[in-house]
């Protein structure tokens, strides 16, 4: 029996729409949205403003960061060659911004490369073999859960003292339960498919049933929280510098500058405005970013 | 979901099977809810064990002072046998245990003699006092924006109120807190020389009030507007709806019987975090405003590492967020017929 030449048009036609796979379709989607380009091109912005302060002050484009002009303490935007002026130690604010953003980008990204492997590991393990490992893990994670985000990052910082090491591992500590959660409930819900079923039956094992059908199909998900940890890092990260229990000076950090200018606010409040519109534009925007992800890669979104 | 207009009654159609099913309900609610607050004690056995044992792995003693001059070693022994700290280590786990279950948290390391209890209980006033204003602000007002977008749906009404929630729920409540003092407070009194501007610092039941109260309460608003007209969205778009303005019913009518109810189901859940919200917004906002409450406590323990401050707080917080969130899911129950108990 033939097939009528104008049907057989029309599956041509719906394959070749098909064909367009999942990550082309979803930046064409993620480019169609105006907010995520924004906070994309901020981010951006941001990223070669962190790469090439260090570079600006070595050749003496920018003031460094640490110098002290006692003379011009605390004075206002655009005063003595001081774009943004300077703080309560005669450091000039912009330069001293710019160097912030170098920690609140290491702190979004560092955190979620350590929480990656984490919640991959305990969501993909309580996904796939369920039963009483997942029964276990899954009350692990409650319990993680019953402390807020703030209160235990404090509680570590106050342990283990304000370096480096420990405000990242603290903040990733607190973070990776939501990203696990969500690799769990993934594999769950793929994990009865039938290409899972039809793999296994074929005589995948285990670990490549995982990393090669499961993996890739949650990936999607994961990016998109991944995306909203950032911001959530760097919002921590700044608390705790506006809390006086960050990283500690001389290092310029946005939370720190906010507390600072707080101190002093009544003598130069710009000090304040600035680090702050720093800190909540970058949130911001990666929140921007976030959003479109999710509705660039949410499956259920496509046509 | 079913008309529930001039529906038959079911009872008379099947009398048993319905009985029975609402006998079972009614058993299975009262073991779901012992189920729930049983499961908090072990919740709370873990926050207590966790911090418990964080503390004492934490390098160095309490009485370490971060320069000059360090304690003689007769003043530690004199301390650490005041606080209980010469014993062993479990048998000092098992008599906090035993003590908290007594309401008795210890001394605590930075005010001598004070207990932590009675630290908690001078800062309690205040930390409840914003919490409850700023509970009272984020129901009406969330719930209001979020049904008004949602009614009026890509309108300019809509645009606005969701361009506010998205930058209320970026900005942090500290970035939020410190640019309003600088607008309404420094340079206010700047412009209008001191004729009109909001007081910042200390803290009184009056005008006192309102920075920090809009700065506690601005992110839950927005989380709570977003989700009410999510929720809105969903309801409105159901063929009830249609029913009910089909059959001629009144624009109020449909929108409070029929919307409303059923589109505010889903929001009563955002209340068990809107509480965490509270109790960990309480911290920055009483460190910004200066207010001597449980929060503004905490960070002052964190930094100067007096512990049983820290676990006693961290406990009470835990137990606060534990029975909110437990109160919202039983409510939730109650409130929607449709939740299956699990």
């Amino acid at each position: 029996m033939a097939i009528p030449v104008a049907v057989e048009q029309a599956i041509d036609w719906e394959i070749g729409e098909q064909q367009i796979g999942l990550w082309r379709d979803a930046w064409q989607r993620f480019r169609r949205n105006r907010l995520a380009l924004l906070g994309g091109a901020l981010v951006l912005i941001l990223v070669v403003v962190a790469f090439l302060s260090p570079l600006l002050v070595h050749f003496g484009i920018i003031i460094n960061p640490t110098t002290q002009e006692v003379e011009h303490i605390e004075v206002g935007p655009g005063m003595f060659r001081h774009v943004l002026g300077t703080d309560q130690l005669g450091r000039d604010t912009l330069s001293r911004l710019m160097f912030g953003s170098r920690i609140s980008l290491s702190v979004g990204i560092l955190v979620q490369g350590i929480i990656l492997p984490i919640g991959l590991a305990i969501g993909l393990t309580a996904g796939y073999f369920g039963g009483r490992i997942d029964n276990l893990l899954m009350r692990f994670t409650d319990i993680w859960y019953a402390f807020p985000d703030l209160i235990f990052v404090l509680v570590l910082v106050s342990v283990f003292g304000p370096s480096l090491l420990s405000i990242f591992g603290a903040i990733a500590l607190v973070n990776w339960v939501g990203l696990a959660r969500l690799v769990r409930g993934q594999v769950l819900s793929i994990k009865e498919k039938e290409f899972i079923e039809a793999a296994r039956s074929s005589g995948s094992a285990p670990f490549k049933l995982i990393v090669k059908h499961l993996l890739p199909n949650s990936l999607g998900p994961i990016i998109v929280t991944l995306t909203f940890g950032i911001p959530q890092a760097i919002f921590l990260e700044a608390v705790l510098s506006f809390l006086g229990v960050g990283i500690q000076p001389p290092t310029p950090t946005w939370g720190q500058m906010v507390f600072d200018g707080y101190e002093a606010i009544y003598a130069n409040p710009t000090s304040v405005v600035f680090p702050a519109l720093a800190i909540g534009f970058t949130l911001l925007a990666f929140s921007f970013i976030g959003d479109g992800l999710r509705d660039a890669l949410d499956p259920r979104m496509r046509r | 979901m079913a008309v529930t207009a001039g529906r038959p009654n079911r009872g008379a159609l099947l009398p048993a099977r319905v009985s029975a099913l609402t006998g079972s309900r009614a058993g299975s609610l009262t073991i779901f809810i012992v189920r729930r607050v049983l499961w908090m004690i072990p919740i709370i056995f873990f926050v207590i064990l966790i911090t418990f044992l964080l503390m004492h792995l934490a390098p160095g003693s309490p009485w370490d002072k971060d320069g000059g001059r360090q304690l003689s070693q007769v003043v530690r022994d004199n301390l650490n046998a005041k606080y209980g700290l010469n014993k062993p280590e479990l048998q000092q786990f098992m008599l906090y245990l035993w003590n908290a279950i007594h309401f008795d948290f210890g001394l605590s390391y930075q005010y001598s003699g004070k207990s932590v209890v009675k630290l908690i209980a001078e800062g309690w006033p205040y930390t409840m006092t914003l919490g409850v204003l700023a509970f009272l602000l984020i129901v009406p007002v969330g719930v209001g924006l979020g049904v008004l977008a949602a009614l009026r749906q890509n309108s300019r009404v809509d645009y606005i109120t969701m361009g506010f929630a998205t930058f209320a729920a970026s900005f942090p409540n500290f970035v939020i807190g410190a640019l309003m003092v600088v607008f309404l407070s420094v340079l206010m009194a700047k412009w209008t020389q001191r004729a009109f501007f909001l007081p910042a610092a200390d803290f009184g039941l009056d005008d006192h009030l309102i920075m920090p109260v809009i700065t506690l309460s601005l992110l839950p608003i927005a989380y709570t507007a977003r989700l009410t007209r999510a929720s809105t969205l969903d309801t409105i778009r159901q063929d009830f709806i249609r029913t009910a303005w089909a059959k001629g019913l009144s624009e109020r009518l449909v929108v409070v019987r029929h919307i409303l109810k059923n589109s505010l189901i889903p929001v009563v859940t955002t209340l068990g975090p809107t509480f965490a919200f509270l109790v960990t917004g309480s911290i920055i906002v009483e460190t910004i405003f200066n207010i001597p409450g449980i929060g503004r406590a905490f960070v002052t323990a964190v930094s100067s590492r007096d512990y049983p401050m820290i676990l006693g707080t961290t406990v009470l917080f835990s137990v606060i967020i534990a029975v909110a969130n437990l109160v919202v899911d039983v409510l939730y129950v109650f409130i929607d017929p449709r939740v299956r108990l699990t």
